[in-house]
């Protein structure tokens, strides 16, 4: 396929001929012929800068006589007055150091205005070392200056640009700060005679969490808790966090019964969100009646699809309050919550949390964590209060690494323990 | 903040001399001095420094706001002073160094004994009825052939050795650091350099001064030179047979020789 035709090839006397009479015609071109009519300038000058030798070429550009020049003018003279001051700063002082500079940007003085050209000079030396000359070549860079023109605008755009995004960017996560401390309480009441511990894990920073919880009074003694979920994340699931959080406080207000708030609940997100992108949360919204004479606290809770409160008890163990067949929240117009009741007695706790929690990936097989294993790990803790029982899970979130990739709400309420309660407890 | 690494102090010489500080210009670093140090240390002690924002200073250092006034230059001068507790003080200096030095030396007269400056301007931009050598529209021009430059920085002004092929750690040395600068800093430098005008800061100047000027200098022309000796009472004018703005390197023997003829410790 690739078979060359012997017939056509020329013999290799002939060749040989034929490439010497190119090489002669060429060889008419003169070392003078070559300097003279070089694709570039050429010149030489003394040390003082004397013009001393300049090509055809660059005398054509300059549009100048070669005895105006040579013996009269300097190279400086050859340069705008920008181009002087770059000479005289950065180009002799370097050529003078060095022996030599290349490449530099200078722009020409020439009979139609002025030429970008770069510059490259070499200090030729005597013998003796003593600098005698200096020559020069002159390129035409008016293609390339107006190329590199476009690449500094370029990169001022980008400049700008990037400037812009990250101004943009620091305001925005300023924003989302804003907003998501508007969606939990900056700290959770003191209520006395109570404890209480919240946590609450970010999974990222540019993205507003689901996730929420809250602690308020209701009238006295009395006092009100929720901890839910919105579904999705950014800012609509942020929109859905924040009228779930206000109808909730509000409800509770009007009438604290849990079935009744949650049911409140779900006919403002159903009405919300009835057209178009359906919006659904899960939620736990509980009452706590103090009695300080008694030393106890009365739970009454509803859960509307989240997942069950956990009590750990002051004797150690630890059970789920079981909330059968409550639905998702936002959903269907008519909605069935289960209630629960409890009372808390010195030394227990209670533990709301999110799916975040129970659905992160552990392990080498990834397994998710389950509410079993909660259960035992909430056994294996001591009972010592909310705050130790959140310490301990936040300890545990962080131990999931990647594996927990969601957003995380933990709310624990109790009565302190009597002082020495704790450790006459683990001891019996 | 060490004053020493900020601007990047060199001290030699001999010890007990008397005290020349060697500062340079607009465009380059302490390196402009490099052919005058050896004939100069034999008597003096040498201090020299590079103004933040050139050569090996520290560029954390650099504020736009500082040095955009040539007070800000002289304010560098003075706290090496006051680092190194120098007296009695030569101050040299370069083109618009020249300018810092009478600024600082009207701030802190009790360190300066004597001021050299060489190829001075007072004001490049021609005024009415003073002749600087300069336009307004040439000062851009020239804010542009840095900004042309930019570029291939680097790579252009710090070549590979030509001059000295048997000596590449020179070389190597010279990319990184002749006349290297950060071209934002450079372009403030060149502003603050071009577009001041100390004319009226001149009459300040009380302690014995040297005005050197070259024969053919395209930034400070000679009409500058003399406008300078006649500002200041008995300063001595003395214009080196040298072309260019930067004697101490295309005539380092002569210019050494003038500051030592001035200062009268010549051997």
């Amino acid at each position: 396929m690739c078979r060359t035709s012997q017939s056509s090839e020329p013999s290799g006397d002939e060749g040989v001929e034929a490439t010497d009479a190119a090489f002669t015609a060429l060889l008419e071109d003169s070392a003078e012929e070559l300097y003279e009519q070089a694709p570039c300038g050429y010149l030489s000058t003394l040390m003082d800068g004397t013009i001393a030798k300049i090509n055809s070429t660059l005398l054509d550009w300059l549009g100048l006589d070669r005895a105006e020049v040579v013996g009269r003018m300097r190279f400086t003279d050859l340069l705008t007055m920008g181009g002087k001051l770059y000479h005289e700063t950065h180009f002799a002082p370097a050529l003078q150091m060095q022996g030599g500079v290349s490449g530099i940007a200078l722009d020409i003085r020439t009979a139609a205005g002025r030429m970008p050209v770069l510059v490259t000079s070499k200090v030729r030396t005597s013998t003796d070392g003593e600098p005698v000359l200096i020559r020069t070549t002159v390129f035409d860079a008016r293609d390339r200056r107006a190329y590199e023109r476009e690449l500094l605008r370029g990169r001022k755009a980008a400049e700008e640009a990037r400037r812009q995004a990250e101004a943009d960017r620091e305001r925005l996560q300023e924003a989302l700060a804003v907003l998501q401390q508007n969606l939990l309480p900056a700290v959770l009441p003191a209520i006395p005679g109570l404890e209480a511990g919240c946590y609450y894990h970010t999974a990222s920073p540019d993205l507003l969490g689901g996730d929420f919880y809250d602690l308020f009074p209701l009238d006295c003694g009395r006092w009100a808790f929720f901890l839910g979920d919105v579904c999705g994340k950014g800012p609509q699931a942020a929109a859905v966090t924040s009228l779930t959080r206000y109808t909730l406080r509000a409800a509770a207000l009007h009438d604290a019964d849990p079935v009744t708030v949650l049911t409140t609940l779900n006919t403002v997100l159903h009405e919300r969100y009835r057209s178009g992108d359906t919006r659904y949360c899960t939620a736990v919204f509980g009452t706590l009646e103090l009695d300080p004479a008694g030393g106890h606290v009365d739970v009454h809770l509803a859960s509307g699809g989240h997942p069950s409160t956990l009590v750990q008890r002051a004797d150690g163990s630890a059970g789920y309050l079981p909330t059968p067949g409550g639905m998702l929240i936002g959903v269907l117009p008519r909605v069935q919550f289960s209630a629960a009741r409890t009372r808390l007695l010195p030394g227990d706790t209670l533990l709301l949390y999110t799916d975040g929690l129970t659905e992160a990936r552990t392990g080498p097989g990834r397994e998710i964590y389950g509410e079993d294993a909660l259960h035992a790990f909430t056994t294996g803790q001591p009972p010592a209060g909310p705050q130790s029982l959140i310490t301990a899970l936040s300890g545990l979130l962080a131990s999931f690494g990647d594996g927990l990739d969601d957003d995380t709400a933990l709310l624990a309420l109790g009565i302190p323990a009597p002082a020495g309660a704790t450790t006459s407890v683990r001891t019996t | 903040m060490d004053i020493r690494r900020r601007n990047n102090v060199t001290v030699t010489g001999r010890t007990d001399g008397p005290v020349l500080l060697l500062a340079h210009g607009f465009g380059c670093d302490q390196n402009m001095w490099r052919l005058v140090v050896p004939a100069l240390a034999e008597d003096y002690r040498l201090v020299l420094f590079d103004y933040v924002g050139s050569g090996k200073s520290l560029p954390a250092a650099w504020s736009e706001q500082r040095y955009s006034s040539l007070a800000g230059y002289a304010q560098d001068v003075l706290e090496v002073c006051e680092e190194l507790d120098l007296r009695e003080v030569t101050f040299v200096g370069h083109s618009v160094s020249a300018m810092v030095g009478v600024l600082a030396a009207a701030t802190a007269p009790e360190r300066f004994s004597h001021l050299v400056m060489i190829a001075p301007s007072p004001r490049y931009i021609d005024d009415d009825g003073y002749r600087g050598g300069f336009s307004a529209e040439d000062i851009d021009e020239l804010l542009e052939s840095l900004e042309s430059n930019y570029l291939g920085w680097s790579a252009a002004m710090a070549p590979a050795i030509m001059g000295n092929p048997e000596r590449p750690e020179l070389g190597q040395e010279l990319t990184t650091s002749f006349c290297a600068t950060d071209p934002d800093m450079a372009r403030v430098f060149a502003r603050t350099t071009f577009l001041s005008d100390s004319r009226a800061d001149l009459k300040t100047v009380t302690v014995p001064t040297l005005i050197l000027e070259c024969r053919q200098d395209v930034i400070a022309p000679p009409e500058v030179g003399a406008h300078v000796r006649d500002a200041i009472p008995g300063s001595t004018l003395v214009t080196l047979d040298a072309t260019g703005h930067c004697p101490q390197l295309s005539a380092p023997q002569a210019t050494t020789a003038a500051i030592t003829d001035f200062l009268g410790t010549r051997r």
